[in-house]
């Protein structure tokens, strides 16, 4: 005795377009789209739509389109219909709601209400075209020893480093969670970018070790896919602590993407639920973490930088400043917008705070504390643009991880299913007819434009504010202003309200 | 007196706000160790008139108090007689004064609402100096810090030894002639600055030189680094209080000499780094030590235009941004040699000269004392 739940979107098909050739039959893995004999017509149930838009990218007529259903229970501004239908799914179900991809709900973002400065009169903007503009920046400690050989010349005292050659970086998804084909473009796209992608908790698939240079491997609570080979292939190790989707909890594999492949990779049983505990088990404390980190460098001799992510909470610049001190080269911190393969509803949409405001204490706490140099910053949890780039390496970032806008290139339409597998872009899904649909050819080609458009839309911010290398842009807060922003929120991220002066 | 006067005019002075400022710079240095007095550098700032516009001048000289050059001599600024009272209370229980006086200067046309001016020749007390847990350089600074800081009213303008920074609000060559330098002092180095702030905030220790211990800082140009730069050095307990290029520049030379050791060229690699497509194609050895000081000093790479002399005892330093967006150039004849923001800063002085070039984006011409040169 289901409540029924009527759909939220409905397909409108306009007959005169429609030539029944039953292409979004084909294509919709939902089942939404049917052919039907009696009425000699294609007709939808709409109710299983997901809004994924595949039907309507690829009807040959464009003879569709999804809109917001405008059914609707008596309108009340305490109970939204969302709210209400949570409600009635719990009951018919008795279960944990799941959600994907990042937190959809009505929240600031900051990014949108800080505004950029350029170049007037006093010192000349540069010109991007005509001049070099730098966007290498080098991941890793800085806080160096300078010593001398005993003719008196420097000695290369550097810890490992990344070198990116854009400020922009694939972040953790798994495969599992994404296809083959979504990790072989990423892979290949960070290899001719000179970036990296990572890979996530689930672990490398054997075909891809040649695209090593530019892999981080991460290690998380549930270690799959951890092993001697996997952590020496990688250019740097991740361990993440947390995810800014899901901050407090473990990773969740749904049992139906598990298949012969990724039960390899990750070294688990096929199509049983793969669950990551919400802690490491030998991680309870601060001086636990550093004991993995040095694990993970006697592993791997001291060559490839360490990075340690953590969701944006509340306390994160303190949380920060201890990752600093126990021997991290890097520090990944991931707004409570970051993407998820799959999470509980309640945790993605309650948990965490934006990443804006928490890369602004920890850039601060770290330089308060003296200690910025031991390590660099990464940031992820909704990138949209190039613009939050330049504003997020303003605030103080080295770079930033970019997940839902790499998977936009690869044509998600963020239908917020990814948890279902039947991702009929070939990107959340482990079905072979599905992952078949994106083209790792095509999917890496688009990745690069890209990284290469942002690198570009980099290039022209910081010529016009009148700098030609990123370095000289991370932690200028001169160059932001606040809009609409009040007083607590603009001491927090520490920039002045547009219309004030230097 | 001035500042109340600004006060009366709500104009924020410097260190309430960040002042973008067009400039001239100019120095010249004897590398024989020969003396000058400043009427040669005055007549060098003269020429760049058009430069300034009358918002702040000034010099610093190097080598001009021999008879005193065992002590930290100390220029400052007073509101009124009260800090200046308190101001020495805190001397006194600090420091030796070896002598101390009201600054020689004289009327000048143009030159108004001038401070109470003084100078104290000092030793550190070794008692307070040891209990301190601090070497020499960092106890005075952190006096020099200390008096900037809390003495509402006082500014140390000058600190070093054997070397003086004379400024003020005017165009530069009448500041030189207010404080008689064209008589009184003779150096065997002097640089100079003209100001073209783009507002009035007319404030006499906001004019440059920027000085620190014997380091001396003038600068043409507005950095768009500023703020990076500034929250980087600022890690290391320097305090950006005027926010000026000037005062953020010196901080940071003086963190890479004092404390990191680096030497003047490799300090050059640092704040005015080759482009990283300009040191793939350096020879093995330079490519090594220039992309590990880009990776070990990312922050401390100075953006934007500038030109800046830095002065230090027994000798300058000239350098570029790396795109050489502010003019500069550098000229020698015999021990002479000779840096100015245009040709006709040098010609002035010198009109037949064994050599002049403009150096590079990022390369620094530095002029030192011969061996021998007395100092
Ligand atoms: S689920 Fe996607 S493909 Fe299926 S009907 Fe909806 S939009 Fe079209
Ligand atoms: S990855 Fe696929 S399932 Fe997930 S949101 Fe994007 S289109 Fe939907």
């Amino acid at each position: 005795m289901d409540t029924f739940i009527p759909a939220e979107y409905e397909v409108v098909r306009n007959p005169e377009l429609c030539i029944g050739c039953r292409v979004c039959e084909r294509q919709c893995s939902n089942e939404v789209h049917k052919y039907d004999k009696d009425l000699g017509k294609m007709i939808a149930d709409s109710t299983k739509c997901v809004n994924c838009h595949r039907c309507v990218c690829l009807c040959p007529t464009h003879a569709l389109k999804i809109v917001k259903s405008d059914d609707t229970y008596k309108l009340n501004a305490n109970w939204s219909v969302q709210a209400m239908n949570e409600v009635y799914r719990q009951a018919n179900s008795g279960g944990v709601l799941l959600s994907s991809m990042g937190n959809p709900n009505d929240y600031p973002i900051y990014f949108n209400k800080i505004l950029v400065n350029a170049s007037q009169v006093t010192n000349p903007p540069i010109d991007p075209l005509r001049e070099p503009m730098e966007t290498t920046v080098y991941l890793g400690k800085k806080d160096v020893e300078i010593k001398r050989d005993i003719e008196g010349r420097l000695v290369d005292t550097m810890p490992p480093q990344l070198k990116l050659t854009t400020p922009i970086m694939f972040s953790a998804m798994s495969y599992g969670s994404i296809s083959y084909n979504a990790h072989e473009s990423l892979a290949r796209a960070a290899e001719e970018l000179g970036i990296f992608y990572n890979t996530g908790e689930g672990g490398l698939h054997k075909d891809f070790y040649k695209y090593s240079k530019n892999t981080i491997v991460q290690v998380a609570s549930g270690r799959f896919g951890v092993h001697e080979e996997y952590l020496k292939a990688a250019a740097a190790i991740e361990i993440k602590m947390g995810q800014g989707a899901k901050p407090g909890i473990g990773g969740h594999l749904p049992g139906m993407k598990i298949s012969d492949e990724v039960s390899a990779t990750r070294m688990i049983p096929k199509g049983i639920d793969a669950i990551s505990p919400a802690p490491h088990h030998d991680i309870y404390s601060i001086e636990d973490l550093r004991q993995l980190i040095y694990t993970l460098k006697e592993a791997t001799a001291y060559t490839k930088p360490i990075i340690v992510k953590i969701a944006a909470v509340h306390n994160v610049a303190a949380i920060a400043s201890g990752i600093a001190r126990s021997g991290a080269d890097i520090i990944a911190i991931d707004g409570f917008r970051g993407g998820t393969g799959a999470a509980p509803t309640r945790i993605r949409d309650n948990v965490g705070i934006p990443i804006e405001l928490a890369l602004a204490q920890v850039d601060e706490r770290l330089r308060q504390e003296g200690i910025r140099d031991s390590v660099s910053v990464v940031v992820a949890g909704s990138i949209h643009s190039s613009a939050d780039v330049v504003k997020a390496i303003a605030l103080g970032a080295d770079a930033c991880y970019i997940g839902t806008a790499a998977l936009l290139a690869l044509g998600c339409h963020l239908c917020r299913s990814c948890h279902t597998g039947k991702c009929n872009w070939g990107i959340a899904t482990q079905r072979p007819e599905l992952v078949k649909r994106l083209n790792p050819d095509i999917g890496y080609k688009r990745l690069v434009n890209l990284v290469r458009a942002w690198s570009h839309e980099i290039q022209e911010m910081m010529g016009g504010m009148g700098l030609n290398s990123i370095e000289a842009l991370r932690g200028n807060r001169l160059m932001l202003r606040g809009v609409g922003l009040n007083e607590t929120e603009l001491k927090i991220l520490g920039i002045h309200h547009a219309g004030e002066s230097m | 007196m001035f500042v109340n006067d600004l006060e009366h005019k709500k104009a924020p002075l410097e260190g309430e706000v960040r002042i973008p400022s067009g400039c001239a710079v100019s120095a010249i240095i004897d590398r024989s160790g020969k003396k000058m007095t400043g009427a040669n550098v005055i007549r060098s700032i003269a020429t760049m008139h058009d430069r300034s516009n009358g918002l702040g001048g000034g010099f610093a000289g190097y080598g001009i108090y021999p008879d005193y050059k065992e002590y930290y001599a100390f220029h400052l600024f007073y509101n009124d007689f009260q800090c200046k009272k308190e101001t020495e209370d805190f001397l006194i229980t600090h420091f030796e004064i070896v002598y101390s006086s009201e600054m020689k200067t004289r009327k000048t046309k143009g030159i108004t609402n001038e401070p109470i001016i003084y100078r104290y020749f000092l030793s550190p007390l070794s008692k307070r100096l040891a209990n301190s847990l601090m070497d020499e350089e960092q106890y005075v600074v952190k006096c020099v810090n200390k008096i900037n800081a809390e003495i509402k009213g006082a500014f140390v303008f000058s600190s070093g030894k054997d070397m003086g920074i004379f400024k003020g609000v005017g165009f530069p060559e009448d500041i030189g002639r207010f404080y008689l330098l064209d008589e009184e002092y003779e150096g065997y180095a002097w640089t100079s600055h003209g100001r073209y702030p783009t507002n009035t905030p007319g404030w006499w220790g906001g004019a440059h030189p920027f000085g620190l211990l014997d380091y001396s800082v003038v600068h043409n140009g507005e950095i768009s680094s500023y703020d990076a730069n500034r929250r980087y050095i600022e890690m290391f307990g320097y305090k950006c209080s005027l926010q000026t290029d000037t005062e953020v520049i010196t901080y940071v030379i003086d963190y890479l000499i004092r404390v990191k050791k680096l030497t003047l060229p490799e300090i050059a690699k640092v704040i005015s780094a080759s482009f990283w497509s300009t040191i793939e194609e350096k020879s093995e050895e330079d490519r090594r030590e220039e992309i590990f000081l880009r990776k070990a000093f990312p922050s401390l790479l100075i953006n934007g235009p500038f030109s800046i002399i830095f002065g230090f005892t027994g000798g300058i330093m000239a350098l570029n941004d790396r795109l050489k967006l502010r003019s500069m150039v550098c000229a020698e004849k015999g021990d002479l040699a000779f840096v100015s923001s245009e040709e006709c800063g040098i010609r002035v002085i010198e009109p037949e000269l064994d050599r002049i070039y403009s150096p590079a984006g990022g390369q620094p011409v530095i002029y030192t004392l011969k061996e021998g040169g007395a100092l």
